[in-house]
């Protein structure tokens, strides 16, 4: 089957249909991704406009622009909306929905109708977490450590139904996409064949669908300890709080490789691509991934070494989370190789790649000091912990998001964005994350206790550059926002392949692409990243291989 | 693209190429789910093992309380309920429409009679006071039992566990209700066949679940 850029801009997803109902309803993976991606922009629109204020607040000890309790509850509603409705579904529900099948080879995902319920149940979900606003405070921090979050007000019911119901929505995904990978690939596409963003979408999916189910216990109960005074978490009725924050755990720490292993996807795709080489190691990237969701489950008490437990358990789980370092060094470590041994384009998604391999490893490695024992006694609770997270967080799932998002623009909307643009917000979102962050590992070091609403005057300093980050690194978020939607109505027409990649995704789908994504089921036969190949590929367009390829810009 | 549609069955949806990948694809994605519901299941396990280890002569006394006639009657009639369901699918593979709706409607009754009898259980231990957690206040004497000598401490948990395990099992039963109704009634409609029987093969994993569970918790909660 033969595609020439005449195809691109025919019948597409996005035009087939134009009328509101044909959205609402779709069945189309790739219009349940975008109608994710308008979810959850605004969710992390309105997470940033709230640690802002967060931030504007901390300029100054005492009060700056709100009162304690409402500072409080800002922070809290921050993690809340960042963490559930915003970094959860951010990749896999967006880019796993919308890329997924496509480089799979496959017309949709293996259930249609359960991926449009869950993006429904999300909706549902949020709305129910964000009810507590009008229903009464919560605070405390989005951990809801018992026996305090069952001691405020009734707001703390509804933020633990909405997360239950969040957490079926994001079971729902990971189901869908695991069935998908199994039974949907194309002909010829064998594991050893997938990209490495369908390796890392796989192992995360085998984490929501393992870990969520456990939150949904924990909040269920939290939910009944309010209503019925159950007493299974609250000491005052006998109950044990140390239980909670296992249970907690044990899907909040899993949770987090839910939102770092798609963001590991997306840097393999782009370091392959844009270093015109396949990526080094490839089975080892590949397999890191199922090993990095394999340990994930066994290092949970990582987060509780001063709350109760035992020393032994505490040095075991001291010991698996080194563990971790190792899957996650192999990854760091060949996609180094890979840029190393190939010649690396320096457009703005490899911007983001290049970006992340330093936020990340520095999360990364203040994660595995924060694994030991000792110095966690010290630096537990401190800003310390907050810097980590956020390195991890924003400058690992974040930063990988805005680069997969760049990447894979042009093939969501057929239009590409202003380069020049780009890279000038590129450069903002690193120095102004680095400059927000980084201040942050100092004053936590020196004792700076996080969640506080007041400090002493030495840390000032500290906050007001943390602050001045902010508003650089807002600043490029919203030059981003800017010239992507721009790009919508006056963007240059992206051609089929603008990147030269050669996933199908690329190679077998017209820009947009179809409603049904391939014409014909594309027939698989070599690797995700074989780039010695592409001079031929891009020289004979419809080769014996029935590539359809166009040249890379 | 019409050329790819023209031979297919109804049932078969248009992104997958035949009916063994759907079939196979669904019944994947059933196990996956009731991993999940193990998993959801697993958390109460873990608060009733924790506890159990903490308090094991208040969970044995507490036990006592629990009527091992109406749970042990309510495992016959799960269990009996997972042979229907299992001849249920057997006679939709062998296009026994009449011999399929028999044994999905006995299905459903059999999850009612559950509900019945758990419905008689619970409202017998409210009549004396016996409510989850701060709630718990046991009085009265029936059958020469004085419900008062059993207010203990941490008894009020094994009561917790017990309503909320046994209620979100019941849940499951009320739930799987459901499910039988839709595929009674499309079975009625003729919808399943040898070639297409998923849903009442999806239905009956689900169902078996359900019934798993509740073989752990029989033992766990009234007869140790």
């Amino acid at each position: 089957m033969e595609m020439t850029e005449a195809d691109t801009g025919s019948v597409n997803y996005l035009n087939h249909d134009r009328s509101i109902k044909s959205w609402l309803l779709t069945l189309d993976h790739k219009r349940i991704g975008i109608m994710y991606l308008i979810a959850v922009s605004l969710a992390f629109l309105a997470g940033g406009i709230l640690a802002m204020l967060v931030r504007v607040e901390l300029m100054a000890p005492g009060e700056t622009i709100m009162s304690a309790d409402a500072y409080n509850q800002t922070f809290t509603l921050h993690a809340v909306l960042m963490i559930f409705a915003f970094i959860i579904p951010a990749v896999p529900a967006v880019m796993g929905n919308f890329v997924l099948p496509l480089q799979l080879g496959a017309k949709d995902v293996a259930f249609p109708k359960l991926n449009l319920a869950s993006f429904y149940i999300y909706l549902i979900g949020v709305a129910v977490a964000m009810s507590a606003l009008i229903v009464g405070r919560v605070d405390g921090g989005w951990t809801f450590y018992t026996p305090y979050s069952t001691s405020i007000g009734n707001g703390i019911l509804f933020v633990s139904a909405g997360v239950f119901i969040m957490g079926f929505s994001s079971i729902l995904t990971g189901l869908n996409f695991i069935v998908t990978v199994h039974k949907m690939r194309a002909p010829g596409l064998t594991w050893n064949r997938l990209p490495l963003f369908v390796w890392s979408i796989y192992s995360t999916a085998i984490v929501q669908v393992l870990a969520t189910p456990v939150i949904g216990i924990t909040v269920l109960l939290l939910f009944l300890e309010k209503t019925l005074q159950i007493g299974i978490f609250d000491p005052a009725l006998g109950g044990d709080p140390v239980l909670f924050q296992h249970f907690f755990w044990f899907y909040s720490h899993p949770a987090v490789y839910i939102m770092i292993l798609p963001a590991f996807g997306i840097i393999s795709d782009l370091m392959g691509t844009f270093s015109r080489h396949q990526v080094s190691g490839y089975k080892f990237v590949a397999l890191s991934s199922v090993a990095i969701a394999f340990l994930g489950f066994l290092v949970w008490g990582h987060h509780m070494f001063v709350s109760g437990q035992s020393a032994v358990s505490s040095i075991v789980f001291s010991l698996i989370t080194y563990l971790i370092g190792i899957p996650t060094g192999v990854k760091v470590i060949n996609w180094v190789s890979t840029m190393y041994k190939g010649s690396v384009q320096f457009k703005t998604p490899m911007l983001y790649a290049i970006a992340f391999l330093f936020t990340f490893s520095i999360g990364g490695f203040t994660g595995i000091l924060l694994g030991v024992l000792a110095i966690d006694i010290h630096l537990h609770d401190t800003y310390f912990v907050v810097a980590h997270f956020h390195y991890v967080m924003m400058g690992g799932n974040v930063i990988a998001a805005l680069g997969g998002l760049h990447y894979w623009w042009p093939k969501m909307t057929g239009k590409m964005y202003n380069e020049v643009l780009g890279k000038i917000a590129a450069g903002l979102v690193f120095v102004g994350f680095n400059i927000t962050f980084f201040p942050q590992f100092i004053m936590g070091a020196k004792g700076m206790p996080r969640r506080y609403y007041d400090y002493l005057p030495e840390f000032q300093g500290y906050h007001l550059l943390s602050t001045y980050g902010s508003w650089i690194l807002g600043a490029g978020l919203f030059l981003i926002a800017f010239y992507l939607l721009a790009s919508l109505f006056k963007g240059k027409k992206a051609g089929l392949n603008p990147w030269g990649s050669l996933t199908l995704e690329w190679t077998h789908t017209t820009t947009p692409p179809h409603p049904h994504n391939f014409i014909e089921t594309p027939i698989v036969t070599r690797g995700a990243y074989d780039f010695h190949l592409a001079k031929h590929l891009f020289e004979k367009e419809g080769s014996e291989m029935s590539e359809v390829v166009t040249s890379p810009k | 693209m019409a050329h790819e549609h023209s031979n297919h069955p109804a049932h078969l949806h248009h992104h997958f190429v035949s009916s063994e990948q759907q079939f196979d694809a669904a019944k994947m994605g059933m196990w996956l789910f009731l991993v999940t519901e193990i998993l959801l299941f697993s958390g109460l396990f873990v608060a009733y093992t924790v506890y159990r280890v903490w308090h094991p002569e208040v969970f044995a006394q507490s036990a006592e309380l629990l009527s091992w006639r109406m749970g042990g009657l309510n495992t016959i009639v799960l269990l009996a309920s997972s042979f229907t369901v299992a001849l249920g699918i057997h006679f939709a593979q062998k296009d026994n429409k009449k011999a399929l709706v028999i044994n999905l409607v006995l299905t459903f009754l059999l999850a009612l009679t559950f509900l019945v009898v758990k419905y008689f259980e619970y409202s017998s231990k409210f009549e004396h006071g016996i409510f989850p957690g701060a709630n718990f206040a046991p009085h009265g004497i029936s059958h020469g039992v004085d419900y008062a000598a059993y207010n203990v401490p941490f008894a009020a948990q094994f009561f917790s566990i017990y309503f909320v395990m046994t209620g979100i099992h019941g849940f499951h039963v009320l739930v799987g209700m459901g499910l039988f109704t839709w595929i009674t009634i499309r079975a009625i409609r003729g919808d399943f066949s040898s070639e297409y029987y998923t849903p009442v093969e999806i239905c009956g994993l689900y169902w078996h679940l359900v019934d798993i569970i509740w073989i752990f918790l029989f033992p766990l909660l009234y007869l140790i």
